[in-house]
Parts: C-alpha cells; structure tokens; sequence
C-alpha cells in the first residue's frame, strides 16, 4: 500500500491548473498540497484566494500560475468572496442568464487567515449553507510575513514573535484545532489532508466537491523555510507527522467521525520534532508534555470516531 | 408613468432596487439603513424579486461578498451606514481597483464615538479617497430614481465602477415622501440587463487581484484615476436618458436662485432643500442670496461648479464632517482647490454644522448668512468655525 502511495502521481489526472513557473520555495510542500486540490478539482472550479503565500507566489501580475478563474481581494475574506461567487453562480444560473452545469467554487487560505484574522468570515460562510469549499493550508504560522505565530502554531515552536528566549520557550499555546470548530458548525463535511496521501487527499477534495453545501478541508503543509527542515524531506515529515499522531487524517462526515492511517501505538513525537529546526530548543521535558497532549488527543479523536459509528 | 404614492424612502430604494432586477444583494443590519435591506429580502421572500439575498456577518463580508457577486457577474446591490461603512474601508479600494460595478446606498450617518445613529456626512466624508463614484441625493424621489441611473452608470462598460448612493439617514431615510415609483418595465426600458466585460468563467479563465509589483502599481493607479476622471461623460448621458425617458432632470451640480446671487451657499444632501425656503424668506427681504449643491461628488464636477458659482461674490460652505486640527471640512477644501488662482474668484467662509443629527436650521443658514454679509461688506475672510456648540466655539465663548 504504502508503495502505491509514493508512486501515487502515475495514478493522478496529468492536467494541471496551478501551473509551474509560480515562485514558491524549494521544497514547499503547501503548493504540493494545493495543486493536487485542484488536480483533484478539474477544470470546472472558480478559485477565491486569501492574501498569503499561496496568493503571492502564483500571481505576480502580468503573470499567473491559475490555469482557472481566480480571484484575490484581500486577506480575512476569501469564504466571503467565495459565497458570493456561489451565490451569483445560483442566481445566473436560475434567472437563465448563464447555463446549468457543476462548478466547484472554492476559497482558501493560510493557518492565519483561517484560525486569526478571517476566522468570523469562514465561520460566517460555513453557517450559511453555501455551496463551497474551504481549504486552509496550515503550515502553522504566518510564513508570508517571515514566521511570525499564528493560533495555530504548535506548543513551545520558536518562531519570529515567539522565539526560543532564555525564559520563554517559544509559543505559549496549544495549536487552536480549527477542524473541530468547523465540525461544530455541523457542516456536511469536515476532513484533514495531506500531500503525503495523495490519494486520501484526492478522495476528501472529491468528496466535499460531490457533497451538497459547505465543506472544510485542512491541509497540513510543511513549509522548509519557515520550520527549517530540509526542503527534500517534506513528504517524509507530512508522514511523520500522521505516524506520531501530531496531525491525525480523519474526517467528519454528517457528524459521522472516520479516521484514516489510524496507528496501532503512535510513534515518539521526537521522531518528528528533532526533523525542524522550530524545535530545537525542546527539552526532554517539554517534549514529554506535548507528546502527552497529542496522544489524548489521539485516544479522544478514536472515541469521537467510536461515539458516532453508525449503529451506536 | 405611475402616480406618486406616499412611500418610505427606504422603501422606494428597495423597490427602486427591485425594478432593477438585481441578481444578488449582501448586507448586514445598521441603523438607519436596515429598512433598505429588511424590504428586500421580504420582497426575496415573497418571490417578487428573483435574488440570492446573503445574511453576511458583518459589512466587511458583505463587501467581500460583493466583489464576489459582481466578479462572477451579477449585478450587485448593498447598503450601509456609517460604522459599516468604516467597516468596509479596506475591502472599498479593492472594489474600486478590480473594477466592479456595485451599487451601494449609503443612509449618512455620524461615526463613533460618541456613538451616534443620526445623520451628518462623517461616514462618506471619510471614504471619499477610495476610488467610487459618488453621489448625493437630496430627497427621497431624486434617491429612488438613481438607483437605475446608478446601476446603470456603473455597468457602463466605459466607467465598470462602484459607485455610492448617498441619502441622509432618518431625515431621509425614514421619511414618508409622495414618490412617482417606476415600473420594472420602465425601468428595463431603461436598464438593460447587466452584460460583464470580464467575469470569473470557466470557459475563459482570467486571473482577478494579482499582486502589483512596484514596476506596475502607479500604472494602475493611473489607469484607476482615468476611469474615474472620464466617468464624468456617461454620468451626464446617463442623467440625461433619464430625463427624456421618464421627465425628471438630475445634473452633476444644482442651483437655487444662483443667478443673480451675491452669497451663494453650498452644500449637499438634504439639507439644500431645508434651505430653499430660509432663501426665498431672505429674497423677500430683498437679499441675493442663493444655493449650489453638489449631487455628484467624484469625479469632483469642476467645470459645473464653476459656471454655477460664476458671478457670486461670497460663497458660504456648510461641512457636515471636518479633519479635526486640520483646514475645515472637505467641501470646502475642495471648494477652495477650485477657486485658487482663478480671477476675481469670490470669497469662500466655511463652517461646519448639522453633526450627529444635530437640525441645519435657519438659526445656522442666519449665522452663515452674516458671516458672509459680513465679508461681502469689506470683512476679513472668518476660519472655519464649528458652529451650534452649546457655550460656542472653543475660544470665542
């Protein structure tokens, strides 16, 4: 199994619509992510990016990486943006002003846009009912900025505005878990990716473009230069990353919880910190208290997963 | 054409906006704008007007959500109100710059803080640099009728602008006024459905929004300022179809009794109309004495206001808002940019009044009126003065 998953891009669409020639770093592993959504996508998808690296890389005017309709007005409101496309969408489509057919509309952004700033926004979309998707490529901080914290960088993680300092260890909080505020939002579909399994990753985005209303997806995205790792073992640490338990792949489906690559015993979290430079400083002790956190987690995700099967 | 019938403001632009046949509207509840919103979507509702109507959480996601509906190609409808307004600034340049042709009343409302749900020009005021087209109305059948006119400069595919709708809150908004309402026929007469130069479609993928570099950001700052500069033509074609389709006669700067006039006063929105009859009591007596009004605000009608103001002597200039610490308020700052340099360019005395609700009343156009008088006879041109303070002006008291 774990062979086909590395020979996985034989077995993908060869079509691409997030073109080469964009400018992301060497070894980015967020536009590996995004550019299997869209492969996962096709052609018949409008795209409302929030400002970020993925916005930056792929439209520096007069070029562009889009090989489909997309749009970027500002940083906390792409959800917003893309209800409103789905909504003209709709009513064009209704009043016979534009032909009836299938398009997926999706909106995306970073671990900040998502988790700080436009947080109320996707809320406000989710609630809503429209029929989009939202991804947030996670790569736990603002990385367009130069490494700045966001909500959703992990525990004691150093970086520019929570630095390793000789009395602060680095980030003083708990990754805020955006999946299960969405899943709170009781929206049909909520689900974790990851470019590592690219064909898990292809079946969610598949899944939430066939679902009627709103669909949420997280995608873990390793980001060589902002966690300092090396570029060339991004898939590696997208796996690590699933193997020790520090990024689950699950989905919530009607309320419905389904772990995927579920671990038997998680493998030590060091496995996975030691890899990036953000967690140098850790000490043993520090280590144990998130490797302790994240295997709770864990164990609460399985009982998630056996509170809500079918028949229970 | 239809009889007047005595209807809300509020609910003449809804309906007005109705006969439009909008394709998407996104808002959000602010005082004294709700009746706008609250009668659309009833008329959503009742199935009388074919919309997606979208409940957004704040005005910066109806904003947002605009840009959307109108990037996908629907024609697009709002309203707001001063902190909404405020709220939506960012999102209001981008608007502009992508070129999309929204439509949004805006019921003029003071800004925070104190908190204040009243009218004076603060909101618009301070949007006034974000790239729209703006316009003033001074009553409720002038503010139901640019609804169409509006729409229909804004989707010009010369002009492709936003462009804001601007009615005084309560003193308007609230207000039952006998309006001639048009017919979605007439209106259609009038306003052909809306035909997007570029939309995002999957057929012909563009790119919306790309990052400006600094080897091309000036250009399209250039390229933002021509259209807003050149808009001024289809504004006035547009006023005019309007006149000769359905009899009412919009201009981009109105005048009252201004011909033989030595103090002309000048002001927007509502308040003009309060002041026709303090001018026609002041005629009586035998002073010349006269109105400009500006309805159209950007593109600023230089050469209009001119011609309308040729020949006064003193110009005594009403600011519903001011740059506190600053030169006054801004019309007549941009009254002022006008006249310097020009020949025997008359005198301007500025004050600043009608805030946070407070009535323009005849005790403020009397006070005006012998500032200018007072100049008119050989006086020293006044500072600006914020006048109707309880106690008086700061150093005058």
């Amino acid at each position: 199994m774990e062979k086909l998953n590395v020979f996985a891009s034989r077995l993908l669409p060869k079509e691409d619509f997030v073109c080469a020639g964009h400018r992301a770093c060497q070894g980015c592993a967020e536009v590996l992510a995004m550019r299997l959504v869209h492969k996962a996508l096709g052609r018949n998808t409008i795209a409302a990016s929030a400002t970020g690296c993925m916005e930056i890389i792929s439209s520096p005017y007069p070029e562009t990486a889009w090989a489909i309709p997309w749009i970027h007005v500002a940083f906390e409101n792409s959800a917003s943006v893309a209800s409103g496309i789905e909504s003209a969408l709709k009513a064009l489509m209704r009043k016979g002003r534009l032909p009836k057919r299938k398009i997926n509309v999706i909106a995306y952004g970073g671990d900040g846009a998502t988790a700080d700033i436009g947080l109320q926004w996707i809320s406000g979309a989710m609630e809503r009912g429209h029929n989009m998707i939202y991804v947030c490529y996670d790569n736990e901080a603002y990385m367009n900025t130069g490494i700045q914290r966001s909500s959703s960088t992990p525990l004691h993680a150093s970086t520019t505005t929570s630095p390793a300092g000789k009395v602060v260890p680095g980030q003083q909080t708990w990754k805020k878990n955006v999946v299960e505020i969405m899943a709170a939002h009781s929206i049909p579909y909520v689900a974790t990716i990851n470019p590592s399994y690219p064909f898990d990753l292809v079946r969610k985005v598949q899944k939430a473009a066939a679902i009627e209303g709103p669909a949420y997806l997280h995608a873990y995205s390793c980001c060589p230069t902002g966690w300092g790792s090396r570029p060339e073992i991004g898939i590696q640490l997208g796996r690590l990353a699933v193997e020790t338990g520090i990024f689950p792949l699950y989905e919530v489906e009607n309320g419905q919880y389904r772990v995927q690559e579920k671990q038997e015993t998680l493998r030590p979290l060091k496995d996975y910190l030691k890899t990036q430079r953000r967690f140098r400083h850790f000490s043993e002790a520090m280590i144990a208290q998130s490797e302790q956190r994240v295997k709770k987690e864990y164990e609460l995700l399985l009982k998630k997963e056996q509170m809500t099967k079918e028949g229970v | 054409m239809a009889e007047r019938k005595g209807i809300e403001v509020s609910l003449a632009i809804a309906e007005s906006a109705s006969a439009c046949n909008v394709d998407c509207i996104a808002a959000y509840p602010i005082t004294p704008q709700t009746h706008i919103v609250e009668h659309l979507s009833e008329l959503v509702a009742d199935g009388e007007l074919d919309a997606e109507f979208i409940p957004v959480e704040s005005e910066h996601a109806a904003m947002s959500a605009c840009c959307g509906t109108a990037a996908a190609g629907a024609r697009t409808f709002t309203a707001t109100s001063s902190q909404g307004l405020a709220l939506m600034h960012e999102i209001l340049f981008i608007a502009a710059n992508l070129r999309l042709p929204i439509v949004m009343t805006v019921a003029n409302r003071a800004l925070s803080a104190p908190i204040n749900i009243w009218n004076d020009h603060s909101d618009v005021m301070t949007e006034r640099d974000v790239g729209w087209l703006q316009i003033f109305a001074e009553n409720g059948q002038e503010a139901a009728d640019l609804v169409p006119i509006c729409h229909k400069i804004a989707e010009d595919k010369r002009v492709l602008l936003p462009i804001m709708l601007n009615f005084d809150g309560f003193i308007l908004s609230h207000v039952v006024e006998p309006i001639e309402m048009l017919s979605r026929d007439e209106v259609a007469n009038y306003l052909p459905p809306y035909e997007p130069q570029q939309r995002l479609d999957i057929d012909h993928p563009i790119t919306m929004g790309p990052v400006g570099m600094p080897e091309v950001y000036t250009e399209a700052k250039m390229a933002h300022e021509h259209a807003v500069r050149s808009a001024y033509g289809p504004i006035c074609e547009h006023l005019d179809g309007f006149a000769k389709m359905f009899g009412r006669a919009y201009h981009p700067v109105e005048s009252y009794k201004a011909e033989d006039a030595e103090i002309l006063f000048v002001m927007m929105g509502s308040a003009s109309e309060t002041a026709m009859s303090w001018v026609d009591e002041v005629r009586a007596a035998g002073k010349k004495v006269g109105i400009v009004r500006f309805r159209l605000w950007r593109p600023l009608p230089v050469a209009d206001f001119k011609k309308a103001i040729a020949g006064a002597k003193v110009l005594g200039i009403i600011d519903r808002h001011f740059s506190p610490g600053g030169p006054g308020g801004p019309v007549a700052q941009e009254v002022k940019y006008m006249m310097y340099g020009e020949k025997n360019a008359p005198k301007v005395v500025e004050v600043v009044a009608g805030l946070g609700g407070r009535d323009l009343d005849d005790d403020a156009f009397n006070n005006l009126f012998d500032k200018c008088s007072k100049v008119l006879g050989g006086g020293d041109v006044p500072p600006f003065e914020l006048i109707q303070v309880r106690g008086g002006h700061y150093g005058k008291a």
